[in-house]
């Protein structure tokens, strides 16, 4: 029985060292990113595009932005491509990122149900559609995350002067994009959504888009290289081919080339 | 392997053992001497004490009181085995079953097949080496029991009615092996509610009532003249009518 | 067409036409889920048969805490997981956040506590019918709880497949120490949960019914093996 064991110890130890260094063949890097980016099907379209181009391999981790950045504060990433200005300036501003560039822009859109309650669809911008919803008190769900959107969505409340935690229909999902739209599908309640989460989202049911254009309503996002003086295991050559690719014209194009049915969901920004 | 038990085991004096159980005195003052050869019987009524007297002996429980001195020492951490009236077979072949039980003494393992080939082929059961140990009758779990104490050659076997609730032909090989484990140099001390076989086996009958020793007397004489009531009483019980020893 | 309805075609035709993406996600499940419960079984099983053969002080609380730990989220685990494997954490330099070693860490902490619960007890009675016979024999604790272990090989197969479904079936762990990179630390659940956030309710069903049929094949092999052992030894 001992022998038995043993044989078996030694093939789990082998079996497990070549998990670990078929993961590791070829160059990596760890790209930190947001569940709207990774879910709209973006990165699918884009980084195979990069792979072939530089034998460079991408692995996406999918996180709100705000987890996104702690896992970069952490050392756990090499590069993070978020949505969330003022954090990741702040992110910079301490040293944990350098080289922060923009990347593109899409927009967010206000969903609801199509019945549209509130009367968003007849606002006369951003701030308006939130401070309607507030006033009828119609049910909304919050990605309630920290994630980029949640950030976006925090600055639109404040600016119609409403403080929606603790009113009860202002609900807290805790989630990323998809389960907060899952939510605001069966509770047939608003929220905000990035154009590219909802644009491949499938289970909609009677969601619509109720409001959407206000330049305000733009999403920047960014893309930042996890500090190697902080963490010297950080891979800043790859990182910053990575960098340059996605902000040249070759990577420009295509961010621009990904559509879901005739529909671009991401416009690259010009430097 | 271990060498046989150097160290001297008898006479085996058992103390004044004492030992309660829900209240009531299993062992009462339990004391006796044995020497090193032959068979003893236990004798005595359900309850007397017997089985927890063996276990006693065996170490499997410790008195509340007395002691019991082998041969001037403690007892050895070899050579003193048990088999119990409903042995426990392991979820393996019958050949595995002996080999283990020579797994503590450190044999290895060519040795112990050997050895375990050999003691099955002695109690009649190496045609049914391979099977499975807890498909067996009764009366061949018991030999299989046997075999499994027998292949460690123990000095002193301990053996709890053996032979409880087997057919007659199943307790003739039984008795058969006991008495060639016997002829090898093993002592053994057994129970039996059955004075036929105490009278087949015995040299000498130990009478057990209410926890401690009533009598110890050779086989011939116990039966003959009982020196007790209640080993009179027990005698009579068993076998009114054959009284002519 | 019905989302059910639509489901079940769905996985029919996930299981049926051998479709490569989702076998990768199948097999790296397998790989990552197996591997964590044949560690789970070195050191669950005798952990659990020990304390089901050992006397020693504490040991019931040692049972009370097994017990308890069987429950604990996997999402904590794979948390503490996470902030021993972080480069900022003290086993950082190894690199091994989102990698599948990292997820089969994870899972491993997942089943051990499970596996040596079921196992003290499956050991424990074997002890109480045992003990005698054993101590008759000689058998130091360490080596009976050895011959336990032999002894209840095939009761403990159900404490594998627990392992194995638990190990199989969560999601928490994985999902943060891997962190669901496609073609990478992708695994049957992580996927589920990813389709179930993009919305795609089926394919997540899916994918849940490949799952499933995953682990009825597993266990219908266990079971198979269990009867043809009863067989053999009673």
């Amino acid at each position: 029985m001992a022998h038995g064991l043993l044989k078996f110890l030694k093939s789990a130890a082998l079996s497990l060292a070549a998990l670990a260094s078929a993961a590791q063949a070829g160059e990596t890097i760890v790209l930190a990113s947001t569940t709207s980016t990774e879910q709209s099907g973006l990165f699918n379209f884009i980084l195979p595009i990069f792979e072939k181009d530089s034998g460079i391999a991408v692995k996406v981790v999918a996180l709100g932005t705000g987890q996104a950045l702690d896992v970069g504060r952490r050392g756990d990433a090499d590069v993070l491509l978020v949505h969330d200005r003022a954090a990741e300036d702040k992110f910079v501003a301490e040293g944990y990122g350098v080289g922060r560039r923009d990347v593109m822009y899409n927009d967010f859109v206000l969903v609801g149900p199509a019945a549209d309650a509130a009367g968003v669809k007849a606002a006369k911008d951003a701030v308006d559609a939130f401070g309607r919803i507030a006033r009828k008190g119609t049910a909304w769900v919050s990605r309630g995350d920290r994630s980029g959107t949640h950030a976006a969505e925090l600055r639109f409340w404040s600016a119609a002067g409403v403080e929606p935690k603790g009113q009860g229909w202002y609900k807290e999902a805790g989630s990323g994009m998809g389960p907060t739209l899952n939510m605001a599908a069966g509770m047939g309640a608003y929220t905000l959504a990035d154009r590219g989460t909802w644009a491949s989202f499938k289970n909609r049911q009677d969601l619509a888009i109720l409001y959407a254009g206000d330049p305000k309503l733009y999403n920047p996002y960014g893309v930042i290289l996890v500090n190697p003086a902080r963490h010297p295991h950080v891979k800043k050559a790859a990182g910053e081919k990575f960098i340059d690719w996605i902000t040249s014209a070759e990577g420009r194009r295509a961010i621009s080339a990904y559509k879901i049915g005739n529909e671009q969901l991401f416009y690259p920004l010009v430097r | 392997m271990v060498a046989p038990v150097a160290a001297p085991m008898f006479p085996l004096r058992i103390h004044d053992l004492r030992w309660h159980a829900g209240g009531r005195a299993v062992l009462d003052g339990f004391s006796l001497e044995l020497d090193g050869e032959g068979i003893t019987i236990l004798l005595g009524p359900n309850g007397a004490g017997k089985s927890v007297f063996l276990r006693s002996v065996c170490g499997l429980l410790q008195p509340d009181a007395g002691h019991l001195d082998w041969g001037g020492g403690p007892r050895p951490a070899f050579g003193v085995t048990m088999v119990f009236q409903q042995p426990k077979m392991f979820r393996d072949s019958v050949q595995a079953n002996v080999e283990l039980a020579l797994r503590p003494l450190g044999v290895a393992a060519a040795e112990r097949r050997a050895r375990a080939q050999a003691v099955l082929e002695r109690v009649g059961l190496a045609h049914r080496a391979g099977d499975s140990a807890r498909g067996l009758s009764g009366g061949e779990r018991q030999r299989l029991a046997l075999a499994r104490a027998w292949i460690t050659r123990p000095r002193l076997l301990l053996l709890d009615e053996p032979t409880a609730s087997l057919d007659p032909s199943s307790v003739d090989a039984i008795e058969r092996i006991v008495r060639e484990i016997r002829t090898e140099g093993t002592r053994i001390l057994m129970t039996t509610h059955n004075l036929g076989q105490a009278m087949r086996l015995a040299d000498d009958v130990v009478f057990i009532d209410a926890g401690r020793v009533c009598e110890h007397a050779p086989v011939q004489r116990f039966f003959a003249r009982p020196a007790s009531a209640a080993a009179r009483l027990y005698i009579q019980g068993e076998l009114p009518w054959r009284m002519a020893f | 067409m019905n989302g059910l309805t639509y489901a079940f075609s769905e996985a029919l035709g996930l299981l049926t036409g051998f479709d490569h993406r989702v076998a990768e996600i199948v097999l790296l499940s397998l790989q990552v889920s197996g591997l964590a419960v044949c560690l789970g079984t070195l050191v669950g099983l005798p952990l659990g048969a020990c304390l089901g053969v050992g006397r020693f002080p504490g040991r019931q609380l040692w049972v009370v805490f097994l017990n308890g730990c069987m429950g604990l989220p996997s999402v904590v685990v794979g948390v503490l997981v996470y902030l021993v494997l972080s480069r900022s954490g003290p086993l950082g330099d190894l690199g091994l956040l989102y990698s599948p070693s990292a997820m089969v860490i994870a899972q491993t902490l997942l089943v051990v506590p499970l596996m040596a619960a079921i196992a003290r007890q499956t050991v424990e009675d074997a002890w109480r019918e045992y003990e005698e016979e054993l101590t008759a024999m000689r058998f130091r604790w360490f080596d009976s709880v050895r011959v336990l272990l032999h002894d209840c090989r095939y009761s403990l197969m159900v404490a594998v497949l627990a392992g194995l479904g638990r190990a199989m079936s969560e999601v928490g762990a994985v999902m943060i120490v891997g962190g669901n990179i496609d073609h990478a630390t992708r695994t049957m659940t992580t996927a589920i949960a990813l389709e179930t956030s993009k919305g795609d309710l089926p394919l997540a069903v899916a994918l849940g019914l490949v799952l499933l049929a995953v682990i009825l094949l597993l266990n219908g092999l266990a079971y198979g093996l269990r009867l043809w052992a009863m067989r053999r030894y009673a």
